[in-house]
């Protein structure tokens, strides 16, 4: 391996026929059945996007029937069962099928491209984790289709999703379908470890790390630590209602309250899980639009990492009217109130970093600029309801889920959109329209305004949240009117976007490899990249190597590696010093299968346990076959 | 008819917050008739001031950063050490000033609204159902005196504690007016005191989803002089009335024969059911149905004959009564003051 400065990239460095034969390497098979074999981790990233903005688009139309249904008081438009099972579905795909997911999948598109590397680490594992999530959110709404969709909430408290008091297949779809995301969420997340940690472009120490890389480094660690909580309640659920344990059954010596601890330990971390790459995309785009270096690099990194320890302290904040005792509660209130520091000191980070700058106010900008507005709010009501007092009023109230709604759009899918447009050219290879992105924006930011905030309202004037309908003296119909017209302005509001992105992929206009002056390495590959990403492994030198080269009119690259077998540079943790090369995998069916295999055992396992032991074994033999070890002479 | 002294609030609409003044209600936790609700709501308004103006200092920054960069002349970038001053002046120094004072401020509140009552307190033991409450009153020794459903009285001026208890799933016990929430939990009783400092009807609402009919399940609590509250309390332990007229016996027996005893309690009667509230003094209470709808004959024929036409999911069945039947039911209903 050397270090070369190439006065013309490419070709002083190797034939065209060894790049096409690199080509020929990396390419995906096509055809339906090829499609099914693929691994290359942009391809498997962008089905992560586009599945989870599907699910994203249903979960909002169950949105608005729940804002339709509640648009005034006693209204028949759907009935308490339907409407139980919407507001589950709205809760649980929005949470688990499209905000982790969508995060999951910017960062295994991403990650790779920023940190300079041509796949992810476990390449077929990846593929593994993708058809894992599309087959648990198929049933999930398939469930929905057959009206035996879960009704017990998002948060499936028992004993209300116990077998006693939800009989039928519903929680027993919605606790499965649970373990699929948490299987997919771990693999993405050690995948996204370890190519963080051990596969960045060499010069890429630590401290060179855009900061959507970090900010998707913590999202990752955070999962693996967080989710085990949640399998875990998850298991003992399914084990309660179908083989009769009596974890949670109070008769039996079960503890109700077992079930909130686990299940919050690991959802709070959870909502943070979805804000911290968010808060990752907010950095890049500053940098990108105001043109110069960020303020506060360090104070970022050690921000989005002390959120993602700090979350781990906060769940009882979520029970404090569960009786527990005020004094051990306390502790969870001063926790709770220390998450304002961190997200303070990026938010002034970010102010220092726009101030005098000279903004362009591209959509992507914009959406960040929302992102202000909407976050801080949501950030106020975060410390309010920290208050166990206060708690005590507005928990389980409408003010609650204006609360969360701030945060969670604001904080992470206004980012997130604006993120969306950001790298949409780097995707597609074409731009989106940006009078349609403007409209789109002004719009959602509105509409969202006009939805949520007369909540925080309706929650102090003592509106419960999860109620399908309230009778007319109460008195809340008039907010509850303007809540559901802002909703349909939001919806159209991000309707717009949708509509500009099919225009885009038909007839958007052809994007440069930097459309936005970036300088982070996913915009030096093409737009879209090639399927090996780089042709040549770049050499990073600063935290801003595109400007770097833009200044310098030369750039390092990586020479040497085998243009016929897919090889990775492995570099060192800290300093990412060039240590090896490591030979990737090529596509193959069996993670589809062996995702297919594990599905029929857990879906089959809520019929009749048989279908467990069937799927055991159905398992091990995929196994077998994805893990047969290549022809060593083939590797001469 | 209780339910139109319900002010209606309203909120202005438009792009424009809606004003948190008018946030007068039965249910609203903004319009305290109780010293804890009292003490929250006096948090609040200065804890909204603040939030507000914190939220306009954070906007103004960004918009003045913002739009100086529209001017066309190069503003000038904040040096490293302004940028440093900036981000620990409004990220560290900014966030610690507000939340410090509004955490202790809300331990002391705590304190204060969880303070012991003292023992001789009367006791009101609460069990949440599938989807109605279900009220005991009990003397000094915890032995129920009084039975009653949907509907507590409580003396002005007097603390008064609640058991609160399930035997199936979650739910919250909730007087906005009055005080904070506290859960239901199977297995467990939690206990909780509220005081009510003016006498009025409020208005409670389970907090914790509990299932189909999570909705609509409330309960009125009813504030009244002491005096009157004796009385009332001096009502409730007596047995039901006895028919006066001869369509009301007829409407007794239709109670007895049409499977109603299954489920309800009639004291005084055979009818001894216990899955549905107790009807003793049925005709005495403000509302049906978990607060759902007046307690006027109209309504309450219309739930006998369909109870899932006014709350589907309900545990009730619906009943084939004759026309003849229901008068007389009706008519024995009624008199059960």
């Amino acid at each position: 391996m050397t270090l070369e400065t190439p006065a013309t990239p490419h070709d002083r460095i190797d034939s065209a026929e060894q790049a096409t034969q690199l080509e020929r390497t990396w390419h995906s098979p096509g055809g339906l059945l090829g499609w099914f074999t693929h691994v290359n981790q942009r391809m498997i990233g962008k089905r992560f996007i586009i599945t989870a903005f599907i699910f994203f688009l249903l979960a909002g139309i169950l949105g608005i029937l729940i804002r339709l249904q509640l648009a005034g008081p006693e209204q028949q438009f759907i009935g308490p069962e339907l409407y139980n099972q919407f507001f589950t579905m709205h809760g649980t795909v929005m949470m688990f099928f499209f905000a982790i997911p969508v995060m999951e999948g910017f960062a295994i598109y991403f990650v790779p491209l920023m940190v300079g590397t041509r796949d992810m680490a476990f390449p077929r594992l990846n593929a593994f984790g993708y058809y894992v999530y599309l087959i648990g959110g198929i049933v999930l709404f398939g469930s929905l289709l057959l009206s035996m969709a879960p009704n017990a909430g998002w948060f499936n408290y028992v004993p209300l999703s116990s077998k006693l008091y939800s009989p039928g297949y519903g929680v027993d779809v919605w606790t499965t379908m649970i373990t699929f995301i948490e299987v997919s969420a771990l693999t993405a997340a050690v995948e996204l470890i370890v190519t963080t940690l051990r596969m960045r472009a060499p010069g890429m120490s630590l401290n060179r790390m855009p900061l959507f890389v970090w900010a998707a480094l913590v999202m990752s660690f955070m999962i693996v630590f967080a989710m085990p909580a949640v399998i875990v309640s998850s298991t003992l659920l399914i084990l309660d209602r179908l083989v009769d344990t009596q974890f949670f059954i109070v008769e039996g010596g079960g503890e109700p309250l077992l079930w909130q601890h686990l299940f919050w330990y690991f959802g709070h971390p959870e909502v943070y899980i979805i804000l911290v790459p968010a808060l990752g995309m907010i950095s890049t785009i500053i940098i990108t639009f105001t043109r110069r270096p960020i303020y506060g690099y360090t104070a970022l990194v050690l921000s989005v990492v002390a959120i993602g320890f700090v979350s781990f302290g906060l769940w009882v904040h979520h029970m404090f009217t569960t009786g527990l005792p005020q004094l051990g509660m306390s502790f969870f209130t001063a926790a709770s109130v220390t998450i304002a520091i961190p997200s303070g000191v990026q938010i002034f980070c970010w102010i220092a970093s726009l101030w005098g700058a000279r903004i362009r106010f591209a959509t992507p900008m914009l959406w960040v600029l929302g992102f202000f507005a909407i976050f801080v709010i949501g950030g106020l009501t975060g410390v309010m309801v920290a208050s166990i007092p206060f708690d005590t009023q507005v928990h389980d109230t409408f003010f609650l889920v204006a609360h969360f709604h701030y945060v969670l759009i604001g904080g992470a899918v206004f980012p997130l959109i604006g993120a969306t447009y950001y790298w949409w050219p780097k995707i597609t290879g074409r731009m989106m329209s940006e009078t349609a992105g403007k409209w789109s924006f002004w719009l959602a930011f509105i509409g969202f305004n006009v939805t949520f905030f007369p909540m925080h309202q309706l929650g102090l004037e003592g509106m419960p949240r999860r109620i399908y309908t309230y009778v007319e003296e109460m008195g809340w119909g008039d907010l509850n009117l303007l809540a559901t017209i802002g909703s349909l302005v939001l919806a159209t509001g991000f309707g717009v976007t949708l509509i500009n992105a099919i225009w885009s992929v038909l007839r958007g206009r052809r994007a440069e490899p930097n459309p936005w002056g970036a300088p982070t390495l996913e915009w030096a590959a093409d737009s879209p990249p090639a399927s090996y990403n780089f042709r040549h492994i770049p050499v990073v030198e600063s935290r801003w190597p595109l400007w770097d080269w833009e200044q310098a009119g030369e750039r390092a690259v990586v020479t040497g590696l085998r243009h016929d077998r897919r090889e990775v540079v492995l570099t060192s943790v800290l300093d990412a010093k060039p240590v090896g090369v490591q030979v990737l995998p090529a596509p193959t069916i069996w993670p589809f299968v062996s995702a297919v295999a594990a599905s029929m055992g857990f879906i089959g396992i809520i019929f009749h346990p048989i279908f467990f032991v069937i799927a055991f074994f159905l398992v091990a033999f995929t196994l077998v076959a994805w893990f047969w070890p290549r022809r060593p002479w083939r590797d001469d | 008819m209780p339910l139109s002294k319900y002010v209606r609030s309203t909120g202005l609409a438009g792009a424009a917050a809606p004003l948190l003044s008018a946030c007068e209600g039965p249910q609203s936790a903004l319009d305290p008739a109780g010293s804890a609700a009292a003490l929250i709501a006096r948090l609040w308004w200065p804890t909204l001031f603040v939030a507000a103006l914190v939220t306009l200092l954070v906007l103004t920054l960004l918009a003045v950063a913002v739009l100086r960069a529209r001017r066309k002349q190069a503003a000038l970038p904040l040096n490293a050490r302004q940028s440093r001053n900036l981000m620990i002046a409004g990220g560290i120094l900014l966030p610690l000033a507000a939340t410090i004072p509004f955490a202790l401020s809300s331990f002391s509140i705590g304190r204060v609204i969880e303070a012991p009552v003292p023992d001789d307190a009367m006791t009101v033991e609460v069990i949440g159902k599938q989807w109605w409450w279900e009220v005991h009153y009990l003397d000094e020794t915890g032995e129920r005196i009084a039975t009653t459903a949907n509907e507590i009285h409580v003396p002005v001026g007097e603390p008064v504690r609640f058991l609160l208890k399930s035997d199936n799933v979650i739910h919250s016990f909730w007087v906005p007016n009055l005080k904070g929430k506290t859960d239901m939990m199977p297995g467990r009783t939690n206990v909780t005191a509220m005081t009510a400092d003016e006498p009025g009807v409020y208005r409670g609402q389970c907090a914790e989803y509990c299932g189909t009919q999570h909705a609509l399940m409330a309960f009125l609590l009813v504030a009244e002089a002491p005096e009157a509250f004796d009385a009332w309390l001096e009502g409730q332990r007596r047995s039901a009335m006895e028919p006066e007229t001869g369509a009301q016996a007829q409407g007794r027996d239709v109670f007895l024969d049409a499977g109603c005893a299954g489920c309800h309690t009639i004291r005084g009667t055979p009818a001894d059911g216990d899955l549905g509230p107790d009807l003793t003094h049925l005709a005495g209470r403000r509302t049906l149905a978990g607060a759902t709808v007046p307690n006027r004959i109209g309504h309450l024929g219309g739930w006998i004959t369909d109870p899932q036409h006014v709350k589907p999911g309900s545990r009730m069945p619906p009943s084939d009564l004759t026309p003849e039947e229901l008068k007389t039911l009706l008519d024995y209903l009624e008199s059960l003051e």
